[in-house]
């Protein structure tokens, strides 16, 4: 078999191969559910009303994607660039910190205000935790992958130590946490007494900003050509080293503004199980998307519906919700895959 | 082509080591060999002669199992050959020195020579035996080089003596050089050849790859040219003349591009006893002296790595000279950068369009735009302004006949020839003053060389100056006002082409002659 | 307790010779596959998984040497899927590897809650018991710590020598190491590509899975959720350290486990003044800076990350 590059890829592939791929996956995953000796159509059926099959289940799915859509996005805008930012999960925890830092007394502001000044100061925080990766990367060639893992630990190793010590609210009667933010910062909720909260708005309202930056910008279009050839990039005058910080403060910004948005949105107080791997499913989440800032929105809401439908199934027939896990990670790995169909057309020698 | 065959010379005695019956390969439309049907004798050079993309590389890709043939088949001393086995070739006793090394770097000369030649799962290498077999096989055919030196810290002529060694130490008894020259200085093509005489002596059989007709006549027994996939000559090279063989290459009598000789414009580059050092402080240019006026096309001949690259990087704006003088348009270059070139008028048409011309996973009328991102024609405030960008792609494929594309299409699927255009389209939209192509019609077919070449005339006529590098010293010659050459960094004395001679510039190329600084106005033809 | 004291306790010395063994067989691993060209990212997950196959094998009353080689063939099957994405589809090393360590690890956890739904402390396991080799534990001192260790530990010490040899002296070494630099020399030699870096990816995860399984059926005699804790990524970051060099692996592996050995000690002594959490920090934090330090001398495999196409050059 050969692979020959296709000149134009019709739209529907786009979308057929990697829901063709997320199938598979189901199938896969099937046979975990035998395994189990659970009847497969029945398990699958109880995912599906834990995801969507109630008012509260629907509100609480999108609730758990808005997180995912950030740290989706922030992996889709730096592998556009081919800037292995793995380290999505310590930039969210930095993001956190952050409004911790500043939203728990230390500045007040009127609520329209404030909210916007954490996201603010989450995604600086978040981006600038991404700078050093970057800078050691571009200065002294050292592989960002590794350095950006490794920081995750730092990162929330840091956070357990300020959350046991000197954060530690004295009220929280002994349970590592830190203050509560302040009602300025709170997120406000979207469905009377659900959880969901305008953290997804502003999820959203990213993602949609992300993809006309990437789409329609002149610094959008520089990342993609970094990330495509950097040599060609080069030698037609795109700075590389600029490009690349700005994708790191921009991809490392949006992780961060995750953890703002579950911080300010759900509890409204920093512990240490804020994300429960949201920055590491945040790179399904792009690969799923095919990197496209608006595919992050559906694949997010996807990976969420997920998580929440196989927390409801393992509730319901003692399958281990970390089902969701192998069913994501079984799509990564198909969708990567499927997305050599879209560009190559297989041919028969 | 059998009466050829008779007229051919005493070897006619000698036996067929090798014979290709009738191979054809295809790729989709394309028809890379058409029914070659091919003789190697004992103790012969065959040189195999034709244009980029006539199927020589291709054929010999066959004929050692890279590729497997649609229809024919070989036969290595008698015995047919299995299709697509590398392996087979080599214990049929050939070997092949590719045009681009197969070499690790960061392994010796020795583990890259013995690589393969013991059974995989060997629990030891015999590495003293190896060692001694490669020193005596270095002495005896002249190619001297220390087994124990990392290939990384070897000159391109020693690595090219690394792959002609691993051939022989695999007992290969047909050698297949493709293009070995193209990369070497003109002593080292000497020393190679000399290497070549005494491997035929003993009875070796050489295939040479080529498309220098100079070359060929220099060392070749017999000469077999491939044009368009098909094998159209087959003569020995005594009983032939370069017109003739010339002409078998390019079949018809290729239409020259149409050229209205122009009276020279004002000065608009300039360099003046110009320095510019490697990473390892070697000197890459000397000394260098060079005046270009618009609509002049100053050709740059000599053999690559002698400075070509450096040239190039100065003028594409990715170095600065650590001396000397560097003048645009009367005024000094002080800072460089891609971008300050472009500002700055001059046009640049890279050496290697897949890697550094293009951006292949992006469309065409992103290409285009590659450049002038950041311009006010197509960016305000931050945002692209597509429709201007799409009209944009319409005009220059139209005006510069991109065939095969519309403004969505990615670049990657485009053919060569087209891919140039898309670079030449964004470089010469922009009406610059000064232009660099480097090696710009290398690796094209007839049609799109005329098309490339007619491109640059017409940028040349609004009033450019064009530096033109290429190691085709005949296309150089046919398109050059003025021709220098660049020799170990030294750029000789520009000369007009029409008092330019072959043998002088051969010379030239090959260090002999006059390398003396020409000082400003002494090298132009008034 | 004075930090010089520590180097004189005869626990520390045997801590670092047991806490270096995991990293030992992870960093030679992954040393083995970036050799090849390629970077395997799954290390993590393929030691969790060699962690949980291991102890469940002796769990069900398997024999523990088995336990072992189950382990090395779950590695080599999880390698086998890395090859078939990295290598025979070309795709994204950087992506394939994340992929694989979610899936391995995922799936490690899901069978561990399946396979005892109803367990909340985790079972304990007959582990590999310590085995003073005759003589050389009766030496003074150190001998009874160094040479009285956990048999897998042997083999950890004894495979860099083996792993040197192999890369350095047999023809297959050499082809490995070749084909990290250039394929296309392997290619022109008759050598399957795909067949010799798909052999390399699979070994170096049999590799990781034994490193994985000496924490179970070695160390804690048990298995738990995030037990591998960033350890592979710690492998991934020693290889560059090394140099892409079995000895300087060694050193490396041996380097790190002393560090982690002291401050464990050190934080007993010295929990008063400075967090327990900034200890736990400096594997991840010197695994930083050694990146950093060796940035200037790293030589790359020359293809490393560069997926071959038969035909394309």
């Amino acid at each position: 078999m050969r692979l020959e590059p296709r000149a134009h890829v019709p739209f529907w592939l786009n979308i057929a191969a990697p829901i063709a791929a997320v199938g598979l996956a189901f199938a896969f995953c099937a046979l975990l559910i035998v395994w189990a000796g659970a009847p497969v159509l029945e398990a699958y059926q109880a995912l599906l009303r834990g995801a969507f099959g109630s008012v509260f289940a629907v509100t609480e799915t999108l609730t758990r994607a808005a997180p995912l859509i950030f740290t989706g996005l922030a992996a889709a805008v730096a592998f556009r660039a081919k800037l292995w930012n793995i380290g999505g999960e310590g930039q969210l925890y930095a993001g956190a910190l952050a409004a911790t830092y500043f939203g728990t007394g230390l500045v007040t502001l009127p609520p329209l205000i404030m909210v916007p000044f954490l996201f603010l100061v989450g995604a600086i925080a978040g981006g600038l935790l991404l700078l050093l990766p970057v800078i050691l990367k571009l200065k002294l060639r050292v592989d960002e992958v590794v350095t950006t893992l490794l920081l995750n630990f730092v990162v929330i190793l840091f956070a357990n130590y300020l959350l046991f010590g000197p954060w530690k609210d004295p009220l929280a009667m002994g349970w590592p946490q830190a203050a509560p933010i302040i009602e300025e910062g709170i997120l406000s909720p979207l469905v009377p007494r659900m959880r969901l909260h305008s953290g997804l708005i502003w999820a959203l309202a990213f993602a949609i900003f992300a993809w006309g930056f990437i789409r329609f910008s002149r610094w959008g279009f520089q990342i993609r050509a970094v990330g495509h050839n950097p040599e060609a990039a080069a030698f037609a005058g795109i700075p590389i080293g600029a490009t690349v910080l700005r994708t790191a403060l921009l991809s490392g910004g949006l992780a961060g503004m995750a953890g703002v948005c579950e911080l300010a949105g759900l509890k409204g107080y920093l512990t240490l199980d804020l994300s429960p791997g949201f920055g590491y499913t945040g790179i399904a989440v792009a690969m799923l998307a095919g990197l496209h800032p608006l595919g992050v929105i559906a694949s997010a809401i996807f990976i969420a519906a997920i998580y929440n439908g196989a927390d409801a199934m393992s509730r319901a027939m003692s399958i281990s919700n970390y089902l969701a896990d192998v069913l994501t990670a079984t799509a990564l790995l198909l969708v990567l895959a499927s997305v050599l169909f879209v560009r190559f057309r297989p041919r028969l020698r | 082509m059998s009466d050829v065959d008779e007229a051919a010379p005493e070897s006619a005695g000698a036996q067929s080591v090798l014979r290709l019956n009738g191979v054809t390969k295809r790729f989709g439309a394309l028809t890379a060999n058409d029914a070659v049907s091919l003789d190697l004798r004992s103790g012969e050079i065959l040189a195999l002669l034709g244009e980029n993309g006539a199927g020589k590389t291709t054929l010999m890709s066959i004929l050692f199992g890279h590729y497997v043939a649609d229809e024919g088949s070989i036969e290595a001393f008698g015995r047919l050959l299995p299709p697509g086995k590398p392996k087979a070739a080599i214990a049929a006793g050939i070997g092949m020195v590719h045009q681009h090394f197969t070499l690790g770097e960061n392994l010796s000369v020795l583990d890259n020579i013995v690589l393969g030649t013991e059974p995989l799962w060997a629990p030891r290498q015999q590495r003293a035996k190896a060692r001694a077999r490669v020193v005596e096989l270095a002495e005896h055919f002249g190619l001297a080089v220390d087994p124990h030196r990392l290939v990384r810290d070897l000159s391109v002529g020693e690595r090219q003596r690394v792959e002609i060694l691993k051939a022989l130490y695999r007992g290969a008894r047909v050698l297949i050089l493709d293009e070995p020259t193209a990369v070497l200085a003109p002593k080292e093509i000497e020393t190679l050849f000399a290497t070549l005489k005494t491997m035929v002596a003993e009875g070796l059989s050489i295939i040479f790859i080529s498309h220098k007709l100079n070359e060929v006549m220099a060392i070749a027994d017999r000469v077999a040219v491939l044009r368009q996939g098909k094998l159209v000559a087959e003569l020995p090279v005594a009983g032939a003349s370069k017109q003739s063989l010339a002409q078998a290459m390019v079949g018809r009598p290729v239409a020259p591009p149409v050229r209205h000789p122009l009276p020279p414009g004002e000065v608009v580059m300039q360099l003046a006893g110009l320095m510019l050092h490697g990473e390892a402080g070697q000197p890459l240019l000397e000394d260098l002296h060079l005046l270009l006026y618009g609509r002049e096309i100053l050709g740059i001949a000599g053999v690559s790595g002698n400075g070509q690259g450096a040239l190039a990087a100065l003028i594409s704006g990715l170095r600065l000279p650590d001396g000397g003088s560097f003048d645009l348009l009367g005024a000094p270059v002080k800072q460089t950068s891609p971008l300050a070139m472009q500002r700055r008028g001059v046009g640049r048409i890279p050496e290697d369009r897949h890697a550094i011309g293009v951006v292949g996973d992006l469309s065409v009328e992103e290409n285009l735009i590659l450049e002038a991102s950041g311009d006010p024609r197509f960016c305000t405030l931050g945002l692209l302004r597509g429709g201007v960008i799409r009209r944009h792609a319409r005009a220059l494929i139209e005006r510069f006949d991109i065939r095969g594309a519309d403004p969505t299409t990615t670049t990657r699927a485009l053919s060569g020839g087209n891919m140039q255009k898309v670079i030449l389209a964004r470089v010469l939209s922009e009406k610059p003053r000064v232009i660099l192509a480097n090696q710009p019609t290398r690796g094209l077919d007839v049609g799109a060389a005329a098309k490339v070449q007619q491109l640059l005339f017409e940028a040349c006529a609004e009033g450019a100056g064009i530096i033109l590098i290429s190691e085709d010293l005949e296309e150089l010659l046919q398109i050059s006002d003025r021709i220098a050459v660049l020799y170990r960094g030294h750029l000789s004395n520009p000369v007009p082409v029409e008092e330019a001679s072959l043998t002088e510039l051969g010379l030239l190329m090959s260090g002999h002659g006059e390398f003396e600084a020409y000082r400003e106005g002494a090298g132009h033809a008034a | 307790m004075e930090i010089l004291e520590i180097f004189v306790t005869l626990g520390f010395w045997g801590a670092l010779v047991r806490m270096a063994t995991p990293l030992i067989f992870g960093t030679l691993g992954e040393l083995i596959c970036e050799r090849a060209g390629v970077l395997n990212l799954g290390i993590e997950g393929i030691m969790t998984l060699g962690a949980l196959v291991a102890w469940f094998w002796v769990y069900q009353g398997g024999d523990l040497w088995t336990a072992v080689l189950v382990a090395a063939a779950a590695g080599a099957l999880f390698g086998l899927l890395h090859s078939v994405f990295s290598v025979y589809l070309g795709l994204s090393q950087h992506v394939t590897g994340i992929g694989i360590t979610l899936l391995a690890t995922s799936l490690s956890y899901f069978a561990y809650r399946m396979l005892l739904p109803d367990v909340t402390t985790p079972p304990k396991i007959e582990a590999f018991k310590p085995y003073p080799i005759p003589g050389l534990s009766e030496l003074p001192y150190l001998g009874q710590v160094l040479f009285t260790q956990s048999p897998l530990t042997y083999l950890a010490f004894a495979l860099v020598p083996v792993v040197a040899y192999g890369l350095y002296r047999t023809p297959l070494g050499l082809a490995l190491r070749m084909v990290g630099e250039n394929p296309m020399a392997v290619e022109a030699q008759g050598i399957d590509v795909h067949r010799l870096r798909t052999a390399a990816v699979m070994l170096g995860s049999a590799f990781m899975a034994v490193g994985g399984a000496f924490l179970t059926i070695s160390v804690f005699d048990a298995f738990y959720i995030g037990m591998i804790n960033g350890r592979g990524w710690i492998c991934i970051a020693l290889v560059i350290f090394a140099s892409w060099r079995p000895g300087k692996a060694l050193a490396g592996a041996l380097l790190f486990a002393a560090f982690e050995a002291l401050q464990i000690r050190v934080q007993q002594a010295s929990s008063a003044f400075i967090p327990y959490q900034f200890f736990l920090m400096m594997p991840y934090v010197l695994s930083i800076l050694a990146m950093i330090v060796m940035s200037r001398r790293a030589a790359y495999p020359k293809a490393l990350l560069v997926p071959f196409r038969k035909g394309e050059r």
